[in-house]
């Protein structure tokens, strides 16, 4: 009886004030929203309708059908997966060895690391933005500079279609790792000593101990790291919409940068919502398919 | 005994603290406006040259103020639209002059006629008749042309005047063999970009041949009849010949390979006179031109696309014969001048093109000539929607994915389709 | 092992590492020395990494021309009252899922879990229109309403609040303490770690959004800093160094933020992600 001193209470009713306001601010302003663009994603809804209702109308799955012929919503859907295949395992790559590194036990100043990689996940995007349109400006950027050393031509590396997504990947993966690295230290720490104390009596090298104490230790972590990591780069929209506004030759388009376009910008407010479930269909098969890779994995 | 204390204080900590936001955030709700406040939103770059204008317009009307709100480019339409939505719009704006049918269908900015009879700054004849014309919708003028921009031929004048030509052909059958010989001795790569992402190109072709691309009060797409499709066999005949280059991603640097031989001939707007100075190299400088379009009829002169910005006066105005002064202002010559000597933006009153001396450089007299013969893409807000699927549509017949025909039909069934809210709500008379 | 090995390994361990610590802190080092080189010395060739001539000029510009106290405090205004606001919604909730057993209860909850898989995107068309119904935009309140609570935030103080030992509330309690007191009183300060942490979450979150205000506020006058730097992008493309100064006051309150409060938040996010 783990609630017993409330049990003299009137069921509960207490439970319900405590949770009022933020059930509330969460259905008025999540929930309905949520439910009226699904509404919305069945009508025309345009800028005609938005000086006068009247002149939307219901058209069925006519916004959908549409989406799918359009040449640019497979554009931003190439665009978008490109940015996640290499993306999401460069970001968990890195933060995985950037953790194993700060854990390591040869590694003194371990949260002096841990500080200076987390930076710039706390910094401001729009900020980081204008620090890495300079770094990535063709003839007087840094990484060109360093690049030439190298004897590396100078790269367009934002006016390139060819290089305008690597250079945003770059970017996200620096802007992003800290925070993952964290959550995998976490897990490292949570690794018992003497699985690895035992390995060694064995006689394992550093390899065989990774890939079989470290590695099936943190699947969960993994798990986990990957689930967000993906869920957050498919909804990649702001990088793109402030460094290259989707271009050059709509390279960089992804979904949420067409559905922004869309929706703000033309107002083709039902298209937009359409497009929305359609990201939200994605999200949702991705998560399912993650997870069944994961088996043992539980959400959060 | 201690950390009872200690919890007792954050409690009280945290009320005074939501007590706090509580005051501030009310004390935030409350605002005034100023009425001889004028809220003038301009675009990027414009909005930093125009402040400098504005000291001179409050000396000589005191007591008004000018505050101008800059709006990124790229940003420019959605803020527009929000700003309608959510009441907040200004009381003046620079809009781009493809947008006005839009802002006119919102019913959000104010026509002007009645203001421009009394006004002995404003004439429409110190205007180009096509850039004037962008602004007049249903017979009702809505915005004033600030600045302006068209499209026309950027070339290499040592190559084309190495073929044996004082100037750039007139006529588009002289232009094409021109561009033969180009490629056919090697002069050059190719002769000419036509770049498939955009789609002036083909819009000027076609307007030039007659085709009105819409048809019915721009109820119906009209991609099929002969005119449209006469211009776009033209035009797919730039790559069939392999003049043109296929995809501009081979073209990774269009100023380097423009003076590396790679192509002689770009179709572009007055920005490119600013970047082909800075980035052509020095020994270039002297062997590039500008030239207005060249015609299918060599007796008329070759259209070409009205662009630029026109000033618009938002229905939210508060004070509108204040609004309108700063609008006179803006568009009086020797400002209309000042503001060329700021921005680089090419004037919208015809006078201040020689106050500036801009009838003196070639480069720009060319656009000078060209601006007399312009004509305003259809007058619709689907417009924009149309070019897109135009730009496809070519795209798709070029790389001979479709044949012209399937092209042209598929292009009039989807441009049909666009507008089929439009003939909704024409034929419920809401328009 | 033997001795010379593991020096290897070390030194090879540490020259990575500080490789990773100069590209990550690199920027910020160049950003702000490039704010305080004088106009044009950011865009030459060879870059140039310290200034010549140390100079406050672009921070003159953009305090004194710009009027940046105003976005400054507009940033502050609207990121503490996201804050402040969320923090008691979200802890109130989180009690009640933690500690009361109510009808619906489970169902409540596993709403609120899947429904973190829905993109905030699609609801930022309808909430614009609703918002603008209501009154707010252009107003501090549509940049907060949307904040005033969040799942996450629930969440993440319910996994807290459970741990929190039920024999506490039963004295209290048998005190005769009623419910309000309890959560006040008793559940918050125990909480607190937690609470912080999430503060922290929120507050950085609510600072560095940038589309949502870009959306909602349309006057530049309740501009928050995020949204003016991209606004300044559009303006002055050319002006590296000013934009650089404007990164700085961007970004500096966030980082001072974040250095003194560090603790907090690095657990906050070890918390959110290993299963108790």
């Amino acid at each position: 009886m783990r609630f017993k001193i409330f049990t003299d209470m009137p069921k509960g009713n207490v439970a319900y004030l405590f949770l009022a306001p933020a059930m509330t601010a969460i259905f008025v302003f999540f929930f309905l929203p949520v439910m009226a663009a699904l509404l919305m994603s069945f009508t025309d809804f345009d800028i005609y309708s938005l000086g006068d209702v009247s002149r939307a109308r219901f058209v069925g799955f006519a916004n959908y059908i549409n989406i799918f012929q359009k040449p640019l919503f497979w554009q931003a859907i190439r665009n978008t997966a490109y940015f996640v295949v290499v993306g999401v395992p460069l970001s968990v790559v890195v933060s995985l060895l950037a953790a194993m590194g700060i854990q390591s036990k040869l590694v003194r100043f371990k949260p002096l690391f841990r500080l200076s990689y987390f930076l710039p996940v706390v910094a401001t995007l729009v900020a980081v933005a204008v620090i890495w349109r300079f770094i990535y400006h063709p003839r007087f950027g840094i990484l060109n500079y360093i690049l030439g050393w190298f004897g590396i031509q100078e790269i367009d590396w934002l006016g390139n279609p060819k290089w305008a997504m690597p250079a945003l990947i770059i970017m996200a993966v620096w802007k992003g790792f800290g925070y993952n690295m964290i959550i995998f230290i976490a897990g490292l720490q949570n690794i018992p000593e003497s699985l690895y104390e035992a390995a060694d009596l064995d006689g394992a090298n550093a390899r065989q101990t990774f890939r079989h104490i470290t590695l099936p230790m943190l699947t969960q972590t993994t798990g986990f790291i990957t689930l967000t990591t993906l869920i957050g780069y498919c909804q990649f929209f702001a990088e793109p919409y402030i460094m290259t506004d989707g271009g050059p030759l709509n390279s960089t388009l992804s979904i949420v940068l067409l559905m922004y376009r869309e929706g703000f910008k033309y107002w083709r407010m039902g298209y937009s919502a359409a497009l929305a479930f359609i990201l939200f269909g994605i999200i949702l098969i991705v998560t399912l398919i993650q997870m069944r890779f994961q088996r043992n994995y539980e959400l959060l | 005994m201690k950390s009872r204390k200690r919890r007792n204080i954050l409690g009280s900590r945290i009320q005074f603290l939501l007590l706090a936001f509580g005051i501030l955030l009310l004390g935030c709700g409350s605002k005034t406006k100023d009425s001889r406040m004028i809220e003038f939103w301009a675009m990027g770059v414009e909005a930093r040259h125009v402040r400098e204008l504005l000291p001179q317009f409050e000396k000589e009307n005191p007591g008004v103020h000018v505050k101008v709100q800059a709006i990124p480019w790229s940003a420019a339409h959605e803020k527009l639209l929000t700003a309608y939505a959510g009441n907040s719009t200004p009381d003046l704006c620079q809009l781009g002059n493809t947008w006005i049918p839009e802002f006119v269908v919102l019913d959000a900015i104010v026509p002007l006629n009645d203001f421009l009879k009394q006004s002995k700054v404003i004439q429409a004849e110190n205007y180009f008749p096509g850039i004037w014309e962008t602004n007049v919708i249903d017979g009702q003028l809505y915005g004033i042309p600030w600045y302006v921009d068209t499209r026309l031929m950027f070339y290499r004048k040592d190559l084309v005047e190495a073929q044996g030509y004082i100037e750039l052909p007139t006529d588009w059958a002289e232009f094409f063999r021109l561009c033969e010989k180009l490629v056919e001795q090697q002069k050059t790569e190719y002769a000419i970009l036509l770049p498939l992402n955009g789609w002036h190109e083909i819009v000027v072709m076609a307007l030039q041949n007659g085709s009105k691309l819409l048809r019915d009060n721009g109820c119906y797409g009209d991609f099929e009849d002969p005119a449209f499709q006469k211009a776009l066999r033209f035009y797919m005949d730039f790559y069939a010949k392999r003049l043109c280059p296929l995809g501009m991603s081979e073209v990774a640097n269009i100023y380097q390979s423009f003076s590396d031989n790679y192509y002689a001939f770009f179709i572009t707007g007055p920005w490119n006179i600013g970047e082909f100075q800075r980035r052509l190299p020095e020994s270039m400088q002297s062997d590039w031109a500008t030239a207005p379009m060249p015609s299918f009829d060599p007796a008329i002169p070759g259209i070409s696309t009205a662009g630029g910005s026109s000033i618009v006066m938002f229905k939210s105005a508060a004070s509108k014969p204040d609004v309108w002064k700063l609008v006179e202002f803006l568009s009086r010559e020797d400002i209309q001048a000042e503001f060329f000597h700021l921005s680089g933006d090419l004037p919208a009153s015809v006078v201040a093109w020689d106050i500036a001396g801009l009838r003196d450089n070639p480069r720009t007299e060319a656009f000078y000539r060209q601006l007399q013969h312009v004509v305003p893409t259809p007058k619709i807000p689907e417009w924009e929607q149309i070019a897109q699927k135009i730009q496809q549509y070519v795209e798709y017949a070029v790389f001979g994915k479709m044949t012209l025909e399937e092209a042209t039909l598929e292009l009039n069934g989807e441009v049909n389709k666009i507008l089929e809210k439009r003939r909704w709500l024409l034929s419920k008379k809401q328009l | 092992m033997n001795y010379y090995k593991i020096r290897i390994r070390k030194v090879i361990l540490y020259s990575v590492l500080l490789i990773g610590v100069i590209v990550t802190i690199a920027p910020f080092v160049w950003m702000i020395s490039a704010s305080l080189m004088p106009v044009g010395q950011a865009n030459q060739f060879p870059p140039k990494f310290w200034p010549e001539k140390v100079t406050f000029e672009h921070y003159q510009t953009l305090f004194s021309r710009l009027n940046v106290t105003r976005y400054f405090l507009n940033s502050i205004v609207i990121s503490l009252s996201i804050t402040g606001i969320s923090l008691i919604f979200n802890s109130m909730a989180g009690f009640a899922f933690a500690k009361y057993r109510f009808a619906g209860k489970q169902k409540l909850f596993k709403l609120l879990l899947s429904a973190m898989v829905i993109p905030a995107q699609v609801t930022m068309l309808p909430l614009f229109l609703m918002l603008n119904r209501m009154g707010f935009i252009n107003t501090y309140w549509g940049v907060i309403i949307p904040g005033m609570a969040s799942i996450y935030g629930i969440f993440l103080i319910r996994q807290y609040i459970i741990s929190i030992p039920d024999s506490l509330i039963e004295s209290a309690r048998i005190d005769g303490a009623h419910d309000f007191y309890i959560y006040w009183k008793i559940i918050l300060p125990v909480a607190k770690p937690i609470l912080v942490t999430l503060a922290l979450f929120t507050f950085m979150g609510a600072w560095n959004d940038f589309l949502w205000p870009l959306i909602v506020l349309t006057k530049d006058s309740m501009y928050t800093l995020p949204v003016v730097l991209a606004n300044l992008m559009g303006e002055h493309v050319q002006d590296t160094e000013m934009m650089m100064a404007g990164s700085v006051i961007t970004i500096l309150p966030i980082i001072i933020v974040f250095l003194a409060m560090q603790k907090y938040y690095l657990r906050g996010i070890m918390l959110g992600s290993v299963k108790e």
